[in-house]
């Protein structure tokens, strides 16, 4: 696609696209590349990085590979990011076009539960939510979703007010297209680009959700996380930082990843508009 | 007849585009005179104005060479006015009328605020704005298309320069509001003796005001000269057929009549 | 035969800031297979006036009879129904057709949701839709955005001829493009009406343009028909100030050429 050639010409784009490629790769292929179960006890403790080239990144408290944790854990810091980001802007877009579709009393009230979701903090909401249900994989994107859809729920609405008013909406009417129709051939696709370059935060705030909420304990315990790892390494951080470290890394790395992927979308985008 | 700029082999290739806008431009801009560059859509016109006002968007490859008289380029503000297609894009939607208008006095002549403002005043008064005074506090939104572009006349003319540059000023206006403009344009610029470059697709409505004209096409100057000499004889084909394919209120109607 | 009948229609818009023009008692007719030009300045009501008829905005009163029906009692699937018969050409070229559309979408949608052929026919019909407005058949493939602004305005032409209208409302449908590529899109407009026997209400701020296309023209002024008659009449012999503004205000050549009158602008 033209959109996806124009991403890769810009810097940001590129650079985002190759660290996100990176991540998706080691994800699919962690079982490939660090066989066997990541929390399951492989040498002695406490093994300092870089000493034994069968544990690079070294050993914790218990004796877990560090490096096999953080390429496991690649998968479940992707998949927690990429389901909640696609179910909280899946709802968003749903409620954002109906609202700005239906107009009237509608609108107000969908707007005003739109309100009601982004007045609270969407950490507490997450927080809160995993308390009362209890972690699992499923329940912290359900948590992390509830905090993210207000956003594009508002953004869509701003788009297809915008959009309902071109005349090629009013061309659609005038030669007779169904309601519905309109709505999803003629407005959705086309309120779509600046609702994608958003969900590109959506997923980075939502990694850095899940790894905040494993942090405290309150993550899938079952499944190795990145967060999980720093909440390890933090009771021993002054004689071995690395255990804290080098998951600490591996986040930054992927929200950096995931911001320069986002920026060089909406330069992408904006520079498809300015050609039209 | 003092030339105020000396064009000489102009071109001009956007940005990421392979065809140059601008290829080998001639072109003599003569001071005092009202000089009309008429052309259609693609034809390089208002990249000609932006090129002679320095508004060209970074990236772009100019050669060839303009010469001023004046030894130096002009500064936009100060020596050399532009009045832009869309007003309501051209005037700034959250500062006031008497802000936009006096802020060029204000630059440039390095007038107090006070003074700017009723500099700004004297302008709209100028301009036939309608309760100038109450204008001088108004928004650009409250008034009509007409309007808001006698104000960016104003504000272009606010620090008096020599020089006016007006891209298509009356194409997004209607007839009876364009023809207005026109003739307040015409009037101004006679007054103060500036010099007008009038960037327009009608080749009509230049003829009724400008001394001389330029006619584009494809990014060349297809043919230039006064403008009762071109119009009467017309030396090119495409100049032949811009004559021929304009249409007014005595050229024979398309459908027959109906009988009253 | 009465093809369209206004009568008495009125609509005020609140807008804070400026006044935006209202209708006020406009009552006109349309005869079929003939063009009414509908000529003001900006804020005349002539574009709403257009949009109210294409039932795009609603009405404070009034009433419109078209096609032997009362057009705003209308609604639903059965108005959806009935509006193949009147179909509109817009003047923003660019903003008229969804930007992801191909040129045989944007054909296609009339043919479908009309059913004016059947499924398989519709490429046929397509290319023919094409062709009869000058751009060949192979234009179907591209993309809205890679055809040029009269191009475009063909495409819409051909758009509003597909399902077989009784009625195009064309809302300064010329102004945004070329002076010389708007004879022949309005060469085309004719031939069609002679070719189908379609009415077109034009409107447009350019009396130019209307004389050019117009049996009979209308004048309108601060949201008042203040004036109609055939093309000729209107124009060698107005008798409202606004006629007279708006024939002032048609630019002519001011030395004498082939193509104009010899007469001096007067400002």
């Amino acid at each position: 696609m033209r959109l996806i050639r124009n991403l890769i010409r810009t810097p940001e784009g590129a650079i985002g696209l190759g660290i996100l490629a990176l991540l998706v790769l080691i994800a699919l292929l962690a079982p490939a590349l660090s066989p066997g179960d990541p929390l399951r006890i492989a040498a002695r403790p406490l093994l300092p990085p870089f000493t034994d080239v069968n544990f690079p990144l070294g050993t914790d408290r218990l004796g877990r590979d560090v490096l096999a944790g953080i390429i496991h854990g690649t998968r479940t810091s992707l998949a927690v990011g990429i389901a909640a980001a696609l179910a909280a802007i899946a709802v968003g877009l749903c409620v954002g076009l109906a609202a700005g579709f239906a107009g009237g009393l509608v609108d107000e009230a969908l707007m005003r539960v739109v309100d009601a979701f982004q007045i609270v903090p969407s950490f507490l909401l997450a927080l809160a939510f995993v308390s009362v249900i209890g972690a699992s994989v499923p329940v912290v994107v359900l948590a992390i979703a509830l905090g993210a859809w207000a956003d594009p729920a508002r953004l869509t609405r701003a788009q297809v007010l915008s959009i309902r008013e071109r005349d090629y909406v009013a061309s659609a009417r005038v030669i007779g297209m169904h309601p519905a129709e309109i709505a999803f051939k003629e407005i959705l696709p086309n309120a779509l680009p600046p609702v994608l370059a958003l969900s590109a935060i959506i997923v980075a705030a939502a990694i850095l959700t899940e790894a905040a909420l494993s942090f405290l304990g309150l993550g899938d315990p079952n499944v190795v996380t990145w967060g999980s790892m720093i909440a390890e390494g933090r009771n021993i951080l002054r004689s071995s930082p690395s255990l804290s470290i080098f998951p600490g890394i591996a986040l930054v790395v992927t929200v950096v990843g995931v911001y320069l992927f986002s920026e060089g979308l909406t330069k992408a985008i904006a520079g498809r508009r300015s050609e039209a | 007849m003092s030339v105020l700029c000396e064009i000489r082999n102009l071109s001009v290739t956007y940005r990421g585009q392979k065809i140059p806008a601008l290829n080998g431009i001639d072109l003599d801009v003569i001071a005092g005179e009202r000089l009309a560059i008429i052309g259609e859509s693609g034809s390089g016109k208002s990249t000609l104005a932006r090129a002679v006002a320095g508004l060209l968007p970074s990236g772009s490859a100019m050669n060839g060479k303009m010469r001023w008289s004046s030894g130096h380029p002009l500064q936009p503000g100060r020596d050399l006015g532009f009045v832009f297609q869309d007003p309501s894009a051209s005037l700034n939607p959250v500062l006031t009328i008497g802000e936009q208008v006096a802020e060029g006095a204000r630059q440039h002549l390095g007038l107090s605020w006070n003074r700017a403002y009723s500099q700004a005043l004297d302008m709209l008064q100028r301009v036939h704005i309608p309760e100038p005074d109450k204008a001088l506090k108004a928004f650009p939104h409250q008034l009509s298309g007409g309007q808001r572009q006698r104000v960016a006349i104003a504000a272009a003319l606010a620090a008096k320069p020599g020089f006016l540059i007006a891209d298509e000023a009356t194409s997004a206006l209607d007839m009876v509001v364009q023809a207005e403009i026109v003739s307040l344009l015409d009037e101004l610029v006679r007054e103060a003796g500036m010099t007008l470059l009038f960037i327009t697709h009608d080749i009509a409505l230049a003829s009724g005001f400008a001394d001389r004209v330029a006619i584009f096409k494809d990014g060349r100057l297809v043919e230039s000269g006064p403008t009762g000499t071109v119009l009467a004889a017309p030396q090119e084909a495409y100049t032949k057929a811009l004559i021929a394919s304009h249409r007014d209120l005595s050229t024979p109607p398309l459908v027959r009549e109906v009988a009253s | 035969m009465t093809l369209l009948s206004v009568e008495n229609l009125s609509k005020r818009f609140s807008s804070g800031g400026r006044q935006v023009a209202a209708l006020h008692d406009v009552s006109f007719m349309l005869a079929a297979g003939e063009t009414l030009g509908l000529v003001g300045a900006s804020g005349s009501g002539k574009s709403t006036l257009a949009r109210i008829l294409m039932r795009l905005i609603s009405a404070d009163a009034g009433r419109i009879r078209f096609d032997g029906g009362d057009w705003l009692a209308l609604t639903g699937p059965e108005l959806r129904r009935r509006r193949a018969k009147m179909q509109m050409v817009f003047q923003d070229v660019l903003g008229a057709f969804n930007p992801r559309a191909t040129v045989a979408s944007v054909l296609d949608d009339p043919l479908r949701i009309h059913g004016i052929v059947p499924k398989n026919e519709r490429p046929n019909e397509i290319a023919g839709l094409l062709n009869r407005v000058g751009l060949p058949a192979s234009y179907a493939e591209r993309s809205i955005r890679e055809v040029s602004g009269g191009q475009r305005q063909r495409i819409a032409i051909a758009r509003a001829i597909a399902t077989r209208p009784s009625l195009i409302v064309l809302d300064e449908a010329v102004s945004a493009l070329d002076v010389s590529i708007r004879g022949k899109i309005l060469e085309l407009l004719v031939e069609l009406q002679e070719e189908r026997g379609i009415a077109y209400l034009f409107v447009s701020h350019d009396l130019a343009v209307l004389r050019a296309v117009s049996h009979r023209i209308a004048v309108m002024d601060a949201g008042r028909l203040v004036e109609t008659g055939t093309a000729r009449q209107v124009i060698d012999n107005p008798q409202s100030s606004a006629a007279r503004a708006l024939i002032a205000a048609v630019p002519r050549f001011a030395t004498g050429t082939s193509a104009g009158i010899s007469e001096g602008h007067d400002s």
